[in-house]
């Protein structure tokens, strides 16, 4: 303490390191400031010269277009903000949709370039480097233009078994159609989902206490499972109904129809960056040490067992944050929808942007949603990584 | 010891914050009046502020020594890069009338393809000085877009396009079927409002410009394709077949389209304007591009005279030289050369010539008088 004061009187504070340290990001911040507010006002000034105040106030206004996707309901009376929605919801389901397939797609690639089969392995190989050195906006106009749009017309459509429709207007699939009794089905599903969660936390701590390993995931299906079944039955009338798609006048009705446009994005997107994710996923595999399975294989452990016991909970360390950086970019990917006509967030912010002349306002509002999926996302995945995180002590 | 030094700093900070805060809002002032040229005392009332800039665009426009015009660059017959990769069309001949009547030489002017979704973002930032592209004048677009319509240039209608062995033969055989449009276009809305006060049930496939909109009709993707009839006239001829195609016989809204200027600089719309008034008076008092000449040194009628220059000085009022009616006339042509020129019974885009001939002739074309 003492000698710190001595240095004190003798050091000059514009010679003070700590001091110095301090000053120049208290300098660097007050630049920031200051260019940030240039930047403000000159944009006012630019706006207010041309006669363009800013508002969100448009929102509330009639939007006057159809749009072909919704996932509520939406008519042309609707407001600005309503379709905004519709395009927020529509960018979700390709998000979650595109997460969920490309994870799993891309595992198994992961897993095939690894794989001591040389077929397997070539062939892996041969896709991950074609698809990765393509352009996104490249392969999806070529799903859309050169797969989903040349399917037959709707008069000639193919019909796969279980009554899948391929025609150019989409994919018709069969699709349940709720019926009276849905209400009382979805409560006996939740109750099941609720007795599954018990199972699960019964046999783990089952499995705390005694150091064995049941069966805890296949035991929670089950259950839920179970549940599902009975319920289906004992209800009076079946909870749904199947409805095939049939084809009426100009295009498919009935079933579910997954428009081309729906298709190509979510097929070119998932292919795309499943191709990377197999990319993360073999580098984590490979980092995790040769010793690690080969003592798994000495404990009798097979090909499989080694994989999903050994290699993974190690190989998911390394594989998580380039993985978060992978959904990252198919979400953001996703704003491509605009080139084969999807309407997704963007698309329909462009299209009310158009309508309203409200560009300044809707680029923000794309910009700031755009941040908050992100961001929401990599929280969730930074809480993940965290959890699974190797403890040591 | 270091605990303080950094709530020493941290409330140094937030000083300055507060300080740079305080500073931006005294300083934020000063580039609005700081602007250039004159500037008219802009009253802060109501949500809108009055633009200024009276005369800025043409001065802009000189000292840049060319005409940045935002065209279309897909719709033959009114924007379009034809094979040798020129642009053609009579929205593009405007653009080069609008150069001609300004510089005296039709060459002077910059084309800058901008899609249906940017263009009056593009014409209110100022990246072009008039968007000429097939643009349907409207309310919305007159206002709230802050632009302004100068002349109609074009009279047109939306149509429907279907394939010829469809045995679609009105809207109401649309009905269940999809319909392809282009986005951010009036059209778009039209069809909105058509087919819900026929209660047509339809499906929308909506696309970002017109190359991919007619794409996905050309791959069957819709049942139909809309938009102004001009605009499918001059699109059916790049179709694989074009007589495999036809259009429908109904009008589903009326589409004036025109060239577009921005708010606020009053001498700027008043050229534009006048640019279309002086091709459509050239067609009235017969004077082309070939007789121009002659006409000049021979004539007596007061308000050719006025228009091509030689009496009065009608071309100084708007601020350009006298001769800017000439120019235009000699250097591009009147409104009937333009229009044959890329419309006319000799291209393949060819469409009569219908409303958009002279009042003298049925039509409603009218210029106001040179004077």
């Amino acid at each position: 303490m003492q000698e710190s004061a001595k240095q004190k009187a003798t050091i000059p504070f514009w010679r003070d390191e700590r001091i110095l340290n301090i000053l120049g990001q208290v300098v660097f911040i007050i630049g920031l400031l200051f260019i940030g507010s240039l930047i403000y006002q000159n944009m006012k000034a630019g706006l207010a010269r041309q006669g363009i105040s800013l508002s969100l106030n448009f929102l509330k206004g009639i939007s006057g277009f159809d749009i072909a996707e919704t996932l509520l309901p939406y008519s042309r009376t609707s407001s600005y903000w309503r379709a905004f929605q519709i395009g927020l919801l529509n960018t979700l389901s390709v998000s979650i949709v595109g997460v969920i397939a490309s994870t799993v797609f891309g595992v198994i690639l992961g897993v095939a370039r690894l794989s001591t089969s040389f077929l397997i392995n070539r062939l892996a190989a041969f896709y991950l480097e074609l698809i990765r050195n393509l352009s996104l906006l490249v392969f999806l106009i070529f799903w859309y233009l050169g797969v989903f749009l040349k399917l037959p017309r709707v008069k000639e459509a193919v019909i796969w078994p279980g009554s899948i429709f391929l025609t150019n207007r989409g994919v018709g699939i069969p699709w349940g159609l709720p019926t009276d009794s849905y209400q009382t089905f979805r409560l006996i599903l939740i109750v099941g989902l609720i007795l599954a969660v018990g199972v699960f936390f019964l046999f783990q701590s089952y499995s705390k206490r005694t150091g064995r390993a049941p069966l805890t995931t296949l035991w929670t299906l089950l259950t839920f499972v179970i549940v599902g079944v009975v319920g289906w039955f004992i209800l009076p009338e079946k909870p749904l109904t199947f409805d095939a798609p049939v084809i009426e006048g100009l295009n498919m009705t009935g079933g579910k129809v997954l428009s081309p446009e729906f298709m190509a994005l979510t097929s070119g997107l998932v292919l795309y960056t499943s191709a990377f994710i197999g990319e993360v996923v073999r580098s984590g595999i490979l980092s995790v040490s040769k010793g690690q399975v080969e003592a798994s294989r000495a404990l009798g452990l097979n090909g499989f067992q080694t994989l999903r016991l050994i290699v993974f909970p190690q190989a998911l360390r390394v594989i998580i944050p380039p993985l978060t950086s992978q959904y990252l970019n198919l979400i953001k990917n996703s704003s491509l929808a605009i080139a084969v006509g999807y309407p997704d967030l963007f698309y329909i912010s462009n299209a009310i942007q158009n309508q309203s002349g409200r560009a300044v306002e809707m680029f923000s509002l794309v910009m700031i949603t755009y941040l908050m999926f992100s961001l929401i996302t990599s929280v969730f995945m930074n809480w993940y990584n965290r959890r699974i995180k190797l403890v040591e002590r | 010891m270091r605990k303080t030094l950094w709530i020493v700093s941290l409330l140094l900070v937030a000083s300055f914050v507060l300080a740079a805060c305080g500073g931006a809002s005294t300083t934020g002032g000063e580039p609005v009046t700081v602007v250039e040229t004159v500037i008219v005392e802009v009253p802060a009332e109501g949500a809108v502020v009055a633009p200024s800039g009276y005369g800025v665009t043409l001065e802009t426009v000189k000292a840049r020594g060319n005409l940045i015009c935002g065209v279309n660059s897909q719709v033959p017959g009114f924007g379009y890069i034809d094979a040798d990769g020129n642009f053609s069309g009579i929205d593009v001949d405007y653009c080069r009338a609008l150069a001609a009547a300004i510089f005296g030489d039709a060459n002077k002017v910059e084309f800058r393809p901008v899609t249906a979704a940017e263009r009056f973002t593009a014409l209110q930032s100022g990246e072009i000085d008039v968007l000429s592209r097939n643009t349907t004048w409207s309310l919305v677009r007159d206002t709230e877009l802050g632009g302004n319509f100068t002349a109609t240039t074009f009279y047109d209608g939306q149509g429907m396009m279907v394939p010829a062995d469809s045995g679609i033969n009105s809207l109401q055989d649309l009905a269940g079927g999809t319909v392809c449009v282009q986005t951010g276009t009036t059209t778009e809305l039209n069809l909105a409002d058509v087919m819900s006060s026929l209660g047509i049930a339809y499906t929308p496939a909506v696309y970002e410009d017109a190359d991919s909109t007619f794409a996905a009709y050309a791959e069957e993707r819709c049942d139909a394709v809309t938009t102004d009839k001009s605009g499918l006239v001059s699109r059916r001829t790049v179709l694989a077949d074009p007589s495999a195609h036809v259009i429908l016989d109904v009008t589903m809204s009326k589409e004036p389209l025109g060239p577009m200027v921005r708010h606020g600089d009053d001498q700027w719309f008043d050229i534009a304007q006048w640019t279309v008034f002086a091709m459509i008076a050239g067609e009235e008092f017969g004077i082309t591009s070939a007789n121009v000449d002659s006409v000049r040194s021979s004539a007596t009628a007061p308000e050719v005279m006025r228009l091509l220059g030689l009496e009065g000085d009608m071309g100084l009022k708007l601020g350009l030289n006298n001769d800017w009616g000439y120019n235009i006339i000699k250097l591009v042509g009147n409104y009937e050369e333009v229009y044959n020129r890329s419309l006319g019974p000799d291209t393949p885009t060819y469409i009569p010539r219908g409303y958009n001939s002279l009042y003298t002739e049925g039509g409603l074309l009218y210029a106001p008088p040179v004077r």
